[in-house]
């Protein structure tokens, strides 16, 4: 009874402090507010309107009918026209374009050979007929966009002869789950949610304990029969809540604004959001127990948010890191919250789907209080 | 119960290879206001955490309030109260929300914690500042906020640990008025202080160096159990002087006060004024007096090595 007294009075002066923080309560709206909106919009990985130049060296109407067809992909933008292939790479080496299309004087009598128009089948052993039309230089150091432009290898060329190219059975029918307009947002939202938890949720634990060390309020508290499970509870509780406004501004935006499909159940995300928030929670108290003061706290934050970022699926797919780095992932709350909320989000998973990923996060949660608790005591005593 | 409120005895605390607090018998008798005086670093704070269990003595025993330290230390919580040195409550609460605080926490209800709370606004003088933020307010006015907050559960047992150094003088004297008010009302206080004018208002005191316990009594009876007597001397050349008579083995100190230097002089010496006038430089001397001591001579004189005791005292004061 004792006990539930104290704990509240921890958790309304814990509210208290936070009402009257304003810059704090701004973080917790602003944070996901504005990142929502850089990432939704900047974070894309279709690369299209890459500045490139020509170098038209066959001066044809075909060659423009050529350069039109290339611009209507709308993959590049066509910026610049020079004379000589040397002026091309000078404008690549100068970073003015990132690419240049070199057209050949005989355009026009490649194009007539070429396979990819369709006017005969020549034997694939003839080299004048295997020839490409014209070529492309690409400053490769980009990998992204060097792909972009490698796409544009085979595109097909029934435009410039008005004529439909002899078609080819692909190999493989491709149907594309969950994200068929494959569209980037559609992924980065719900791994957003994931980012700015482990943000807000380490940073601010970790930082509001400290800060009761660091002005001296635990000097004070420790003359006092408050228990430290209960001021550990106290100043957690209000986090937990802050962290289901984010996951619920971000959730919620994403939809509104980023039209982001939201197919799973309101059940699951909260219950792996919980999971993941109190994973991220009992890191934050480990921390405030090792930090001295607010700026070691946020050092400490920093140290978990770049891999949390880099390393746990939310920049580059899990699957294409080395295995090494997959298991430096794996320790990370933020990997495993991630395929939960993406799962949960985009593939109506549910917790039982995700039960690995679950039981890791509990678990870790579990050793975090543990080992928060165990050295709570110690500086007390 | 017994009269003795705080009893210990060989009471230690080692930090590595220092001793902070070294084989301390202290014994503190209900209602009175028992006073630390010492400089920086003498294990003033040490010795008090051990006292409120705060910290574990390396050796030697603890009894308060009947309770034995550091086993008891979580029921004494309820009956002892601390103010520590630095100001600890929520800067960024108002006087009231710290003082709700601080009730929720020792379990006073609704109604009684507001009726305590609204008694000690009053009889702490801050009812025009209930609705302040604490951050906010000047040093004297915290200073009777964390009084206010550290006998809100009415403690048999008060520590303060240097209370006043934040203060000004006048704000000071109010505060020891009230340290006077709970005193009679039964509580008994401890207070660790490197003021003189604020130890020699406690009822007894304990002069600590180094982590020893130097002297113990009245402020009175320190003063007539000195062994040493006290000059005062005007004249040309003080500092001259001053360096003479330091070197002497029966002058235990000898520091410049204003236009007079104020020499302790070993008790061995039968006649101390004339026993001065014996020494060559008297010469030079216009004016010579035996004086009452003072509690800083009984400081001096109790603590070894006069020059740097002093010196740190004197840059305590002014520091802080």
């Amino acid at each position: 009874m004792n006990s539930l007294r104290r704990l509240s009075a921890i958790l309304m002066k814990e509210f208290m402090q936070l009402r009257r923080d304003r810059m704090t309560f701004a973080m917790v709206v602003m944070i996901p507010l504005v990142q929502l909106v850089l990432f939704g919009y900047a974070i894309n990985t279709n690369v299209r309107g890459i500045p490139v130049a020509v170098v038209d060296q066959s001066g044809s109407a075909v060659s423009r009918i050529l350069q039109q067809t290339v611009a209507a992909t709308q993959v590049v933008d066509f910026v610049q026209r020079l004379d000589s292939v040397e002026e091309a790479q000078a404008a690549i080496k100068g970073a003015r374009v990132r690419a240049a299309l070199i057209i050949p004087r005989d355009l026009a009598s490649r194009l007539a050979r070429s396979a990819s128009v369709g006017l005969a089948t020549p034997p694939a052993t003839n080299s004048e007929t295997s020839r490409p039309l014209a070529q492309w230089i690409v400053d490769g150091s980009d990998t992204m966009i060097a792909s972009a432009i490698k796409s544009l290898r085979s595109m097909p060329m029934n435009e410039l002869l008005r004529q439909s190219a002899n078609r080819s059975t692909p190999t493989f029918e491709v149907a594309l789950f969950f994200n068929p307009e494959q569209r980037t947002v559609v992924n980065i939202v719900p791994g957003l949610v994931a980012v700015i938890l482990t943000m807000t949720m380490i940073m601010f634990t970790s930082a509001a304990i400290v800060r009761e060390t660091e002005r001296g309020n635990m000097e004070m508290l420790i003359n006092t029969p408050v228990k430290p499970i209960e001021l550990m509870v106290g100043k957690i509780i209000p986090y937990i809540f802050i962290g289901l406004i984010q996951t619920a501004i971000i959730i919620g935006l994403g939809a509104l604004v980023f039209n982001v499909p939201f197919n799973g159940s309101m059940g699951a995300l909260v219950s792996g959001t919980l999971l993941f928030i109190a994973a991220s929670l009992s890191l934050g108290l480990l921390f405030s127990t090792l930090a001295e003061n607010q700026l070691q706290a946020m050092q400490m934050t920093v140290f978990v948010l770049m891999p949390s970022i880099l390393l746990s699926g939310f920049m580059f797919p899990y699957e294409g890191m080395p295995v090494p780095a997959q298991y430096v992932a794996e320790l990370l709350p933020a990997t495993h919250f991630m395929r939960i909320v993406r799962g949960v989000c985009l593939r109506d998973a549910d917790l039982l789907d995700l039960q690995y990923d679950s039981l890791w996060l509990f678990g870790f949660f579990v050793l975090g209080m543990a080992l928060a608790a165990l050295r709570f005591k110690k500086r007390l005593g | 119960m017994s009269d003795v409120v705080v009893r210990t005895s060989g009471l230690t605390r080692k930090f590595g290879k220092l001793t902070a607090v070294n084989d301390v018998d202290l014994e503190i008798h209900r209602g009175t206001i028992y006073g630390f005086l010492g400089p920086n670093g003498c294990g003033k704070t040490t010795a008090m955490r051990m006292l409120t269990g705060l910290l574990i003595p390396t050796s030697g025993s603890v009894e308060v309030l009947g309770q034995e330290l550091p086993k008891n230390a979580e029921k004494l919580k309820y009956r002892t109260g601390y103010m520590t040195q630095t100001f600890s409550l929520y800067r960024d609460l108002t006087v009231r929300e710290n003082l709700q605080f601080v009730s929720k926490i020792f379990g006073l209800g609704r109604r009684d914690g507001k009726l305590r709370i609204d008694d000690l606004l009053d009889r702490y003088q801050l009812d025009d500042l209930a609705d302040q933020i604490a951050g906010r307010m000047s040093g004297g006015q915290r200073q009777r906020l964390a009084l206010a907050c550290a006998v809100l559960h009415k403690p048999d047992l008060l520590f303060l640990d240097e209370p006043t150094s934040a203060v000004d003088p006048e704000s000071r004297r109010d505060f020891w008025e009230k340290l006077f008010d709970l005193s009679d009302g039964g509580t008994t206080i401890v207070v660790s202080t490197h003021f003189m004018d604020e130890a020699e208002r406690c009822h007894r005191i304990a002069i600590l160096e180094k982590g020893h316990k130097r002297a113990d009594g009245s402020p009175t009876e320190l003063m007539q159990q000195m062994q040493t007597n006290v000059l005062e001397v005007e004249g040309d050349d003080l500092r001259g002087l001053r360096k003479t008579l330091m070197v002497l083995p029966e002058v235990r100190s000898a520091a410049q006060i204003g236009a007079r230097l104020r020499v302790l002089v070993q008790k061995s010496v039968q006649d101390p004024v004339s026993w001065i006038k014996t020494l060559p430089e008297a010469g030079h001397i216009t004016l010579l007096e035996q004086v009452r001591p003072n509690l800083e001579d009984v400081f001096v004189t109790n603590t070894h090595g006069p020059e740097d005791t002093l010196a740190s005292t004197r840059d305590g004061e002014v520091g802080q």
